[in-house]
């Protein structure tokens, strides 16, 4: 009957995992969404542990309460412009209790070997009832849990590094390159059948550093500008290593949640990868391709202006649309930029922003950003709705974004992100780029907008040059 | 080089083609300046004015052809004037090269190099020295102002408390220079404006001006200006068929029509007929601008103000920029001023004629002697030509069926590859594999499909929350870790119990900063 009762919770459960994710695809919906997500975890937890095989429910309550206040703490502490380390070091935590559980199973099928089942739980009953090819399945699914896991905890603590700035952003390589993987790849296939004959623990230990490293180099070889497509890939691997783990234990709503969260990590990082123009299989295998000739020269030199000559061209323009980028993330300048749009609206005026779909280092930054400042979502726009209004717009505003309004994306075939559609805010009568200095971007590549004759650069951290101009528009 | 404005001779002519400002810059070019006296005096310069800007003031006019080597003027010189052009002089002035052959040939064989300012051509270098351009801009502006004094009504609608007055509506066909220039000055005086032009690509320009573009429903391609220097070309019968049916339809409702529409060495084309005058309400105005060229509208006289049986004001001045002599010199002093700085390339007084160069080559109708009108056309393009913009073919219905089908078809094949090589897949693994291992499977295959469904519907901006939601539910993995620790074994104990403390972290932490993201939105 506690069977019947933890399967019946676990369809309850999982339908709800699923309303979760469906209802995202609307503002108000989401609201609900999350609350469906947070009764079938309450659900799921809650049945398994008065279900069947769970022992020492005190400790694990005390130890889900435990986690819980931290978890609560992160929470609420972090400042909405770290969202993207915070999902990135939680999915490490996913990465690495995906291996203990696996490793876990791998010491219950040595202990159902030696001693009596009914000691080690229902887990090892569950074990000791199954017929040798179930467990070298078995075995194949907790060494696969184990390996995504490893690669997810490293994959996830080095993107966490990347986008926290505590690790270098750009896309580095140890000598050997994509050799190094294949031959960590070669390894760890090696420690497979090594394992399946032997079942000893020495070739599992083996494949996880070999998982290790795979995940650590394979994110060192990504640059920083395609790391939102990374914190979504890796979330699609801790998806995967949770269904794995299912596998080995039989736990269907393991399987079924540890799908859902994989395929649409899988989903998330295509999406982005088709909004940059770039190769999935590529951008996984380590960042840029390198450039098919030489890249067009930039002529021309950048025109500074200060926050006078802003605030007149604001105060005589109609309509101005706003790009944020990371650099408004990095400066925490989206308030400011909400009260200088609040106060262009007062005046009657169109303003709008425009967002490009890989801006800020993860997807929906921005608007998240910009949601936090309490701007309207409705004069959010996505990249499509808005391109085409350039040419009728009398003032664009860049604050800190960078290659997504290169216009060598389209007139420099050479340029490594050639093709990748961009904002083309080039086309509005004038454009003005808040940035701190004349360096280059993420992808450090030159940006020929900023040399353009509509272009004036208003150098300066975003925060302080928008402070300086608030008070001048009246 | 000495540089000499006489006194225009023609009638009512109010301009001068130097003003004391222009003259001070001429100077700095290394020339020395010379009016005839009173030149200035009708725009409002005074001789002394001239003298004080270093300009010498002469007697009379023929003391000034005498002194000057290049004379500068705003009308063609009259017979007089020609007979005393002489060799090596440069005239700079409006010529009407077309229409004057003769003019030509009797300045060329004088010697006499001649710059007619209309010939200047429409490329961006030349803009400064455009005098057309700079007229047309004041005509555009007076022609409203002039409308305004013998229209009866505001231009503005306004509520008062004696009453409601509906604003003026103004049509303005032609949206060249003047007819822009016509257009601003209309909203800015309040009135509902409209424009029209036989050149689609000025919509956009129309429409900036604050005025709305009378769109045609005709579906014959308009030719693109640009292909003309920017200017209005011939349009087709039927086009002005079509043109002429939205005019007619239009003219009960127009208070005001200002009339720009000039084809470059042709009579002016007729768009306002004799009908539509008197279908138009009493008290209405039409001003045409091009009544020098006949006129947009065949009752227009030109140079005078008439007004018809019904009771609608047409006026046909031509003399719109003397009418503001002080501003139209001001302006066409600054045209010529550029001209002899393009003259003068080394700025040391010097005249030196390049026939090389595109815009003074385009500009100049005799030279050493020979006519050299009409110019070859410039090396540089006046207008980047439009790209023609892709039309996206329409398909009969047989072909859009056939292509539905095709596509139809190339779906179903790779559908039907994928589900058979997933299929043949799945078999072979349940051939090995055993049942209790399949019954998982089932559940894992169904799960990812509901993945994919589910997760392409997801708005783009709420990409963050789907990341943060799905790594809060990616900490399921705590259920895998209570299932296990239940064990007798410490070190199983001891992993799981990491497990579930750590998966405990991810899945506060998660829902959490989802529920924190997902507040934020709202709607204004």
């Amino acid at each position: 009957m506690e069977f019947g009762f933890t399967t019946a919770a676990y369809v309850v459960a999982a339908v709800l995992f699923i309303l979760s994710l469906g209802g995202l695809s609307g503002q108000e919906s989401a609201k609900r969404a999350v609350w469906y997500g947070i009764a079938g975890m309450a659900l799921a937890v809650v049945a398994t542990l008065i279900g069947p095989g769970s022992g020492y429910w005190l400790l694990s309550l005390i130890l889900i309460a435990g986690g819980g206040i931290i978890g609560y703490q992160l929470a609420t502490r972090v400042q909405m412009t770290q969202m993207p380390e915070l999902v990135a070091a939680m999915h490490s935590l996913v990465g690495l209790a995906a291996v203990f559980v696996g490793y876990i199973a791998h010491f219950e099928i040595g202990n159902v070997a030696t001693g009596d089942p009914a000691l080690f739980g229902t887990f090892a009953e569950l074990i000791a009832k199954k017929t040798i090819v179930e467990i070298n399945i078995l075995r194949v699914e907790l060494v696969l849990g184990i390996f995504i896991g490893a690669v997810t905890f490293t994959g996830s603590v080095i993107a966490y590094g990347k986008l926290a700035g505590k690790v270098d952003s750009a896309a580095t390589k140890l000598p050997g390159g994509h050799l190094l993987n294949a031959g960590a790849g070669v390894l760890s296939l090696i420690c497979l059948v090594w394992y399946f004959n032997t079942g000893g623990f020495v070739p599992l230990f083996v494949l996880t550093l070999a998982a290790l490293f795979i995940g650590y180099h394979l994110i060192m070889g990504i640059g920083g500008a395609d790391m939102p497509v990374v914190v979504s890939m890796l979330n699609s691997y801790s998806g995967w290593a949770a269904a794995a783990i299912g596998f080995s234990l039989g736990n269907d709503l393991l399987i079924v949640v540890g799908a859902l969260v994989g395929s649409s990590g899988a989903i998330l990082s295509y999406i982005m990868c088709k909004a940059m123009n770039r190769s999935f299989i590529s951008v996984i295998l380590g960042g840029f391709g390198g450039p098919a000739g030489e890249q067009m020269a930039v002529e021309g030199e950048q025109v500074a202006i200060d926050a006078d000559g802003v605030a007149t061209a604001l105060n005589e323009a109609d309509s101005v649309i706003i790009i944020p980028g990371y650099g408004m993330a990095v400066a925490q300048a989206q308030t400011a930029v909400a009260e200088l749009v609040r106060k262009l609206r007062d005046k009657g005026k169109d303003v709008r922003f425009a967002i490009h779909p890989v801006a800020g280092r993860l997807p929906g930054h921005m608007n998240v950003l910009l949601a936090e400042a309490k701007v309207p979502y409705d004069i959010v726009m996505e990249m499509d709705e808005i391109n085409d209004d350039f040419p009728d717009t009398d003032v664009a505003i860049v604050i800190g974004s960078n290659d997504i309004v290169n216009p060598a994306a389209q007139d420099d075939p050479n340029s490594p992100i050639a093709g990748m559609p961009v904002l083309e805010c080039w086309k509005a009568k004038q454009v003005f780029v808040s940035k701190r200095g004349q360096g280059t971007g993420y992808s450090g590549i030159e940006n020929p907008l900023f040399f353009k004759d509509n272009t004036r650069m208003f150098y300066g951290d975003a925060k302080a040059s928008l402070d300086s101009l608030l008070p001048k528009i009246d | 080089m000495k540089i000499g404005a006489p006194k225009e001779t023609f009638p009512n002519e109010n301009r001068v083609a130097m003003t004391p400002d222009s003259a001070i810059q001429l100077q700095k070019l290394g020339h020395e300046c010379v009016v005839e006296t009173g030149a200035g005096a009708a725009a409002g310069f005074s001789d002394a004015a001239y003298k004080e800007a270093g300009v010498s003031v002469v007697k009379t006019a023929a003391a000034l052809w005498k002194a000057a080597d290049v004379v500068v003027k705003v009308r063609q010189p009259d017979a007089t004037e020609a007979k005393r052009l002489r060799d090596g002089q440069t005239l700079i002035s409006f010529f009407n090269p077309a229409a004057n052959e003769k003019l030509m040939a009797q300045a060329a064989k004088a010697g006499a190099n001649v710059i007619a300012m209309e010939m200047v051509p429409r490329i961006s270098r030349a803009q400064k020295m455009d005098a057309l351009s700079s007229m047309a801009n004041i005509a555009g502006y007076r022609a409203v102002i002039e409308a305004g004094n013998n229209f009866g009504r505001f231009f503005t609608g306004q509520v008062t408390a004696a009453g409601k007055v509906p604003p003026a509506k103004v049509l303005v066909i032609g949206a060249g220079v003047a007819g822009l220039a016509a257009i601003g000055t209309s909203t800015s005086l309040g009135a509902i404006t409209y424009a029209f032009d036989v050149r689609p690509e000025v919509a956009e320009q129309v429409e900036s001006m604050g005025a709305e573009f009378v769109f045609l429903d005709f579906e014959e391609e308009q030719q693109d200006g640009s292909a003309s220097g920017g200017y209005a070309s011939v349009s087709s019968p039927e086009f002005a068929a079509a043109q002429l049916a939205k005019f007619r339809e239009l003219a009960p409702d127009m208070d005001i029509v200002i009339c720009t529409a000039l084809i470059p060495n042709r009579e002016a084309p007729e768009l306002w007929t004799k009908d539509m005058v008197e279908s138009m309400k009493p008290g209405s105005v039409i001003v045409d601008l091009a009544a020098e060229k006949g006129g947009n509208c065949k009752l227009t006289v030109m140079d005078e103000k008439i007004v018809t049986d019904n009771g609608v004001t047409i006026i046909g001045y031509t003399d719109f920029p003397s009418r503001m002599a002080t501003q139209a010199s001001t302006l066409y002093g600054n045209n010529i001023r550029h001209m002899l700085s393009d003259l003068t390339p080394e700025k040391d007084g010097v005249i030196n004629h390049d026939m090389e160069d595109d815009v003074i080559r385009g500009a100049t109708v005799t030279f050493g002697k020979e006519v050299t009108f009409p110019p070859p056309p410039p090396k540089v393009a006046a207008i980047a030509a439009q790209p023609p913009k892709e039309k996206p073919k329409e398909l009969t219905a047989e072909e859009k069926r056939a292509v539905e089908v095709a596509e139809f078809k190339k779906q179903t094949k790779t559908q039907v590859t994928m589900l058979a090589v997933g299929a043949a897949l799945i078999l072979g693994v349940g051939l090995v594999a055993p049942a209790s291992f399949m019954q998982h499977f089932i559940v894992f295959v169904l799960s990812v499909f509901v993945g994919f469904q589910v997760i392409w519907g997801v708005a783009h901006s709420l990409h963050t929350p789907l990341m943060a939601v799905t790594n809060a539910i990616s900490s399921i993995i705590i259920l895998g870790a209570l299932m296990q620790i239940g064990s007798s074994s410490y070190l199983v104990i001891l992993l799981a119990a990491l497990s579930v403390f750590m998966a405990g972290i991810n899945i506060f932490g998660g829902f959490l900063v989802t529920r924190r993201m997902l507040a934020m939105f709202q709607k204004s």
